[in-house]
């Protein structure tokens, strides 16, 4: 009995060495985190980009407002490629754009604002990263679309044109 | 048209494997039908994939956009060479590559091994059968590289630029010659199982397939290595890659082999061994295959991924893994080690403890390639592992490794005593006197360093010596085992000597730092044919004055549209200069990396010898 035991181990490794691939497999590389969709916004205090006013998470997003917050900066190539798509969105009404600057130089920023555009009704800073932190934000761009104080999308990386339309489409 | 005779030609070889397979198993112990009907077929097959092949060169050449994988991967302004090796610079190509290889292996397989058993050889070619319409399969059903596509596009979509180099164009091509090899290995090895032929003689022939896929395996991660080194732009020429990776352990499982394969030869002895170590390395090659293709990883060599094919080769490769296994449990006596005693200190024992070692260095790698993606899988988090873990771990057990294999050479098969010690002594003495000499003179850490260059100045020493004393039945093995103190010497000291500037400046700036003065000069624009260039002319300087121009080059590609940066590279003996320019976006200055690599072309000529050694194995054993 004893030697028939190593083959059957043997081969349950294997297979579960399969499933695992097959795992892996069906996993999709482009990483969707679902956690913290649906869910309250963090509280936290800012201060503002133009003015050393410092202001309360509660003073910016308000009930019943549809808010889309940006975080960029402008050492952040891909930024300047979802400029556009800012821009686009800038002109819905119903949509407030909050940028927050991350870990950037004031110079460079006001910089990357003037030459290109400023899309966001109001901008925030992050200068050590700690706003990003508390809203569980992987890395520069990255983008939440948030209605009632609750987050209803989160989206990694640059927006693009299919990206805006589903906002568009959410915030009517 | 060529794309339509391609196309039939695919399906016909795709035919003809399963008549073969239909008449081996029909006239399995005759040695006639095998002569007449099967070897002709076999030869048929290799035509029938040679035609397909040509086939999709020529819609290359001709830039046939209605082909779907010539569209998809050339361009019309290309340069011709790069059209050529366009083919096999995707995956539908290359896959008609492995066939290509896997057919043509198949046929010289069954020609050379006339002298073998009968039923050996068609059992092997049926294995092998199975293999090759299994890439058959997936080469039609999920990738057939002569898809249509109406309307026919006027402009293709280019290769990607940072293929566009001579040594990748001919990386692919013999790495395949090698991981193809090792199919050959696999099935050679359960048909010698199956009908009981694992001897001395069984070793003695298939070692040079062993040898074979092993100088190929070697030859092509040297010139991914060298591309690496050059196009990637940072220095390095090894970054623990999954995908390179992925070569490397192969490499470890078929180094491993032929060093069970020798003991096999001489002393009937480490069966398991080898039969395990033939399965591994085919297995082995096949994930590389399949973590490529499927992407489940993500690096510089993924190819367009797609989940069919992901499953595809991961239901094929688990095929084949369990046929192994189930013929290996069932076939496999423990009695086939005939002679099982081992003598302490012997030729044999330190070639299994060297084994042990491979194994781990294997594992390492191994563990630190799928456990991101299992860990992805089980817990989605995201991990990746970088060269500290494999140095951290590798290091350490390089020191008892390379004492083996010092030492292990000098003994004799089944039981020796250490003759003639006092050089072995000697030489060890004078590798602890000269590290410990250099390790002060630089003030790094000294406890590791000292011993870790200890063992490598020893086996340099002993692997020199015998160069003027051994006969020359053993220069093969001689050679091999110096180049690798080489080249561990070469990778050691290269990692302590290299001294690196990162910078940004314009034109007309100075750079100055203790060692040298970089002035940018100036900056020239050359139109070529699929890309413009951007040329800088830099001036170093050192601290005896020498002045030294080094030109690096940005490549801005037209189709499809890409920056690439080419590395300048001042090589001689001692030392390679490096430098690299990189743009920074909608700045005016450029980012400048300026590196001394010493001793950077003694990796590359090692890594040469060190294949020259299997290449004389190879060769000596065709002459006997």
């Amino acid at each position: 009995m004893k030697i028939r035991f190593f083959p059957i181990i043997l081969t349950l490794i294997f297979i579960i060495i399969f499933l695992l691939f097959y795992g892996g497999l069906k996993k999709s590389n482009i990483y969707v985190p679902t956690f913290n969709i649906n869910k309250k916004i963090p509280n936290f205090k800012a201060k503002l980009f133009e003015k050393a006013e410092e202001l309360n998470s509660s003073e910016i997003f308000k009930d019943d407002q549809i808010y889309l917050m940006n975080i960029w900066a402008s050492w952040c190539v891909p930024c300047r490629d979802e400029h556009v798509f800012l821009d686009e969105l800038s002109k819905e009404e119903s949509l407030n754009l909050v940028g927050i600057n991350y870990k950037d130089d004031f110079k460079r920023a006001s910089f990357f604002l003037k030459e290109l555009g400023n899309p966001y009704d109001i901008i925030l800073l992050d200068v050590d990263g700690i706003i990003a932190i508390e809203w569980g934000a992987y890395g520069v761009p990255e983008s939440y679309l948030i209605k009632n104080k609750m987050i209803i999308k989160k989206i990694i990386g640059p927006l693009n044109k299919n990206l805006v339309n589903e906002i568009k489409k959410k915030i009517q | 048209m060529a794309s339509l005779i391609g196309f039939y030609s695919l399906v016909f070889g795709a035919i003809t494997s399963l008549i073969i397979i239909f008449f081996s198993v029909k006239n399995f112990k005759s040695a006639e039908k095998l002569n007449v009907k099967i070897v002709p077929l076999t030869f048929l097959q290799f035509i029938f994939v040679l035609i397909s092949f040509l086939g999709l060169i020529v819609s290359f050449i001709n830039s046939d956009f209605s082909n779907e994988t010539v569209f998809n991967h050339s361009h019309s302004t290309k340069p011709l060479f790069y059209k050529i090796s366009g083919t096999w610079g995707n995956h539908e190509g290359s896959l008609l590559l492995w066939l290509l290889v896997l057919t043509s292996f198949i046929f010289i397989f069954i020609l050379k091994s006339i002298r073998q058993p009968v039923q050996y050889r068609i059992l092997t070619l049926l294995f092998q059968q199975i293999i090759i319409i299994g890439f058959f399969i997936f080469s039609l059903k999920t990738s057939s590289p002569f898809n249509y596509i109406y309307p026919i596009p006027d402009e293709g979509l280019g290769l990607n630029p940072i293929l566009q180099d001579p040594a990748l164009a001919i990386h692919p091509p013999i790495l395949y010659l090698g991981y193809v090899g090792t199919s050959i290995i696999f099935s050679s090895s359960l048909s010698a199982l199956t009908v009981n032929y694992i001897s001395k003689e069984w070793a003695k022939h298939i070692k040079e397939w062993v040898l074979t896929s092993w100088v190929f395996l070697t030859l092509g991660i040297l010139l991914g290595s060298i591309w690496a080194y050059y196009e990637l732009g940072w220095g390095g020429f090894w970054f623990w890659d999954p995908v390179e990776n992925v070569s490397l352990m192969p490499w470890f499982a078929l180094t491993t082999l032929i060093h069970c394969i020798l003991v096999l030869e001489k002393r009937s002895q480490l069966t398991s061994w080898v039969v395990i170590l033939s399965i591994a390395t085919f297995t082995l090659s096949m994930s590389g295959t399949f973590l490529v293709r499927s992407g489940v990883l993500n690096s510089v060599h993924t190819f367009a991924n797609d989940p069919e094919r992901g499953l595809f080769i991961l239901v094929f490769l688990f095929s084949l893994i369990f046929l192994s296994l189930f013929i290996f449990i069932f076939f496999h006596k423990k009695e086939m080690d005939f002679n099982n005693s081992f003598s302490l200190i012997s030729k044999e024992t330190s070639i299994l403890i060297n084994n042990w070692f491979m194994m781990y260095f294997l594992s390492v790698v191994l563990i630190g390639t799928v456990y991101p993606i299992f860990l992805d899988v089980i817990s989605s988090e995201k991990i990746s592992i970088g060269p500290p873990f494999y140095h951290k771990l590798i290091i350490p057990f390089l020191i008892p490794f390379l004492l083996a294999m010092a030492i292990g050479p000098k003994l004799k098969w089944i039981k020796s005593g250490l003759p003639d010690k006092l050089y072995l002594i000697v030489f060890f003495i004078l590798s602890v006197l000269l590290s410990i000499f250099i390790v002060k003179k630089l003030e790094i850490e000294f406890l590791i360093n000292s011993v870790l260059i200890s063992v490598v100045f020893y086996l340099f020493f002993i692997t020199l010596r015998d160069f003027f004393i051994k006969k020359s039945s053993s220069f093969s093995q001689n050679i091999t085992h110096f180049g690798f103190s080489l080249f561990l010497l070469s990778i050691i000291f290269n990692n302590l000597f290299t001294s690196e500037i990162i910078t940004n400046l314009k034109v007309g700036d100075t750079f100055k730092s203790e060692k040298f003065k970089i002035y940018f000069e100036n900056l020239d624009q050359k139109k070529e044919k699929n890309f413009q260039s951007i040329v800088g002319k830099f001036v170093v300087e050192n601290l005896n004055g020498e002045k030294e121009v080094m030109m690096p080059e940005l490549r801005i590609y037209n189709q499809p549209n890409m920056v690439t940066s080419e590395a300048f590279i001042k090589t001689n003996f001692f030392s390679d200069k490096f430098m690299t320019m990189n743009l920074v976006q909608n700045q005016e200055y450029l980012n400048i990396r300026y590196q001394i690599k010493p001793l950077m072309i003694w990796i590359w000529i090692s890594i040469l010898m060190i294949t020259t050694g299997g290449l004389i194995s190879l060769l000596r054993k065709n002459e006997n």
